[in-house]
């Protein structure tokens, strides 16, 4: 294992399937390097959710391995879990904003749960929310705001901690052109700071917007890697698969 | 939007992580309450009332017994049954002197006729003839020690020769059946006070699973951004505890109520068994700890619950 596997993502043959159900992912392999920036595209019901399900710790495999961070997550103990956890940003693809806290305890709540002092994450939370141009909206509860307000706060929140890796389930879905480049470019700063950023998309405008990125592409539940790009990847710094 | 920003903002330097626990007013705010308007509060209150209640009911039947106990377990009655009206007096008054001589024997007391009568009245009415209807003569006697069989027995000896008609009973004895009762009751309180605590558990259980299933996007989306089991469960631990707090505190009000009132009802009475049925000090203080008790079982349960729950979860 290379010192980039190590801190980085790799998947090995795994499958996922729900219940007795047929598999949903089937003999998924591939390495996120650290710092890189991929693009997950598929149809609908490819699997691109169960994929990152996956990748944000919300479900464990019907077999293979998964390694985070230089850790098998499979074995590791459930109280282990959450430290993992807290080095992830995960954008869901319903927001998964908490109905009852304004927009500004929204974008706080990662910070909150990882004990970071209130003094400490006003600003940080504030400047956030201002950049995404929900300045006049801070107090707003979800249900008060529009669904790429909404999308907004959720992105917000998911990079508010400058995580390891970012996962965003179709992120850009509900904004307009404009706020959609400049949300990607909120998630390539955060990749130049050495976050691993990986999006589901089914918008191909978005996947050029990004040169540097590497593109997943799965279908019905495999993954479509022809040339072994994503298992073996070029020292290069990436190109499209 | 803000376009004059065009560099992200506190990206520079990350965040301190740790695991350091999420609690206070801002973890509180996760679980939206309810309060009085829920059922919780008055589920509590009801049970911390009826656990009141029954704990002062059992804690009065506890006094009342000892105080009984500890005022006939020295007492002996003699009777001196005699159908001769002269016979009667000579051998009470025999007896009378030979009892307060004796050693064991603290004090006697010849019961006055007229108190007798006063004693039959309500069965023999007024004006009861001695001569058609005898009535034995009453010695009542405090001894020094409890009234055993073996200084029963040393006492029917002495009588014996000057008073051949006298029988001599422990006055305990008489209220065996009436202790026994007292004592079903007392067991009956306490089993009372164990269901309440049970049903107040179970209580407490389902509204947390309730409010777990309400608020099972808020603990998931909590969950997967690093919170973990104890700290969700606090959560949801101090929402209950201010629940049970509140209905502790209304519960103990109603009871001490109810209590109060019982209390001047049996005094009003007047019935000497009744009088020894106060509660003491530490009554109160034991009564005063139900609804700690409640919100401690309250706050237990609520954790166990939940962190059970999520235990099902990755």
């Amino acid at each position: 294992m290379t010192a980039a596997e190590g801190e980085g993502v790799t998947f090995d043959n795994v499958g996922l399937r729900y219940g007795q159900d047929r598999e949903v992912l089937s003999d998924v392999s591939f390495t996120l390097h650290p710092g890189s920036f991929y693009f997950l595209t598929g149809a609908s019901g490819a699997g691109k959710t169960s994929l990152l399900k996956l990748l944000y710790l919300a479900q464990r495999p019907s077999r293979g391995a998964i390694r985070m961070f230089g850790t098998d997550v499979i074995t590791l103990p459930r109280d282990r879990l959450p430290s993992f956890r807290r080095r992830l940003g995960v954008v869901f693809q319903d927001f998964r904003l908490v109905p009852h806290l304004s927009a500004f305890d929204n974008v706080a709540l990662p910070l909150r749960v990882s004990g970071v002092r209130e003094a400490d994450l006003v600003k940080p939370v504030t400047d956030m929310l201002d950049w995404v141009g929900l300045e006049h909206r801070h107090d707003a509860r979800p249900a008060t705001l529009s669904g790429g307000e909404q999308q907004r706060v959720a992105i917000a929140r998911a990079v508010i901690g400058r995580p390891d890796m970012l996962v965003a389930d179709e992120p850009t879905g509900n904004v307009d052109p404009e706020m959609a480049l400049k949300l990607l470019r909120l998630f390539e700063s955060l990749n130049r700071l050495g976050t691993t950023v990986i999006v589901a998309t089914h918008d191909v405008h978005l996947l050029k917007k990004v040169p540097e990125s590497l593109i997943m592409r799965l279908d019905k539940g495999r993954l479509n890697d022809p040339t072994g790009a994503l298992r073996y990847p070029p020292k290069a710094s990436g190109g499209k698969v | 939007m803000n376009n004059a920003a065009s560099k992200p903002p506190a990206l520079g330097r990350k965040t301190a992580r740790g695991l350091k626990p999420f609690r206070g007013e801002r973890a509180a705010q996760l679980v939206p309450h309810a309060r009085l308007a829920g059922p919780m509060p008055w589920v509590i209150a009801i049970m911390v009332t009826l656990t009141v209640i029954a704990a002062a009911g059992g804690l009065a039947l506890n006094n009342v017994a000892s105080s009984a106990r500890a005022e006939l377990a020295g007492g002996a009655t003699v009777q001196i049954v005699e159908a001769s009206t002269e016979d009667r007096n000579r051998q009470a008054v025999a007896a009378e002197a030979l009892l307060a001589e004796h050693p064991a024997v603290a004090s006697t007391r010849r019961v006055p006729d007229e108190e007798l009568d006063a004693l039959l009245e309500p069965w023999l009415g007024v004006g009861t003839d001695n001569e058609a209807v005898p009535v034995p003569a009453l010695i009542d006697v405090r001894l020094r020690q409890d009234a055993t069989e073996e200084t029963l027995g040393t006492l029917r000896g002495i009588l014996e020769g000057a008073a051949p008609s006298a029988r001599i009973d422990a006055q305990s004895s008489w209220l065996a059946p009436v202790f026994s009762t007292i004592s079903s009751l007392q067991w009956l309180a306490g089993m009372l006070v164990i269901m309440l605590g049970l049903t107040s558990a179970a209580a407490v259980w389902l509204a947390a699973r309730s409010a777990l299933g309400t608020n099972q996007d808020t603990i998931e989306v909590v969950h997967l951004l690093g919170g973990t089991d104890t700290q969700i469960a606090r959560i949801f631990e101090r929402s209950i505890g201010f629940d049970a707090t509140l209905g502790g505190a209304v519960g103990l009000a109603l009871g001490l109520g109810a209590v109060l009132f019982l209390g001047q009802e049996f005094t009003a009475l007047g019935s000497g068994m009744m009088s020894g049925g106060g509660l003491s000090a530490l009554d109160w203080i034991l009564i005063a700890f139900i609804p700690f008790v409640g919100v401690a079982i309250a706050m237990l349960t609520a954790r166990i619950t939940v962190v059970s729950v999520l235990r099902q979860m990755l």
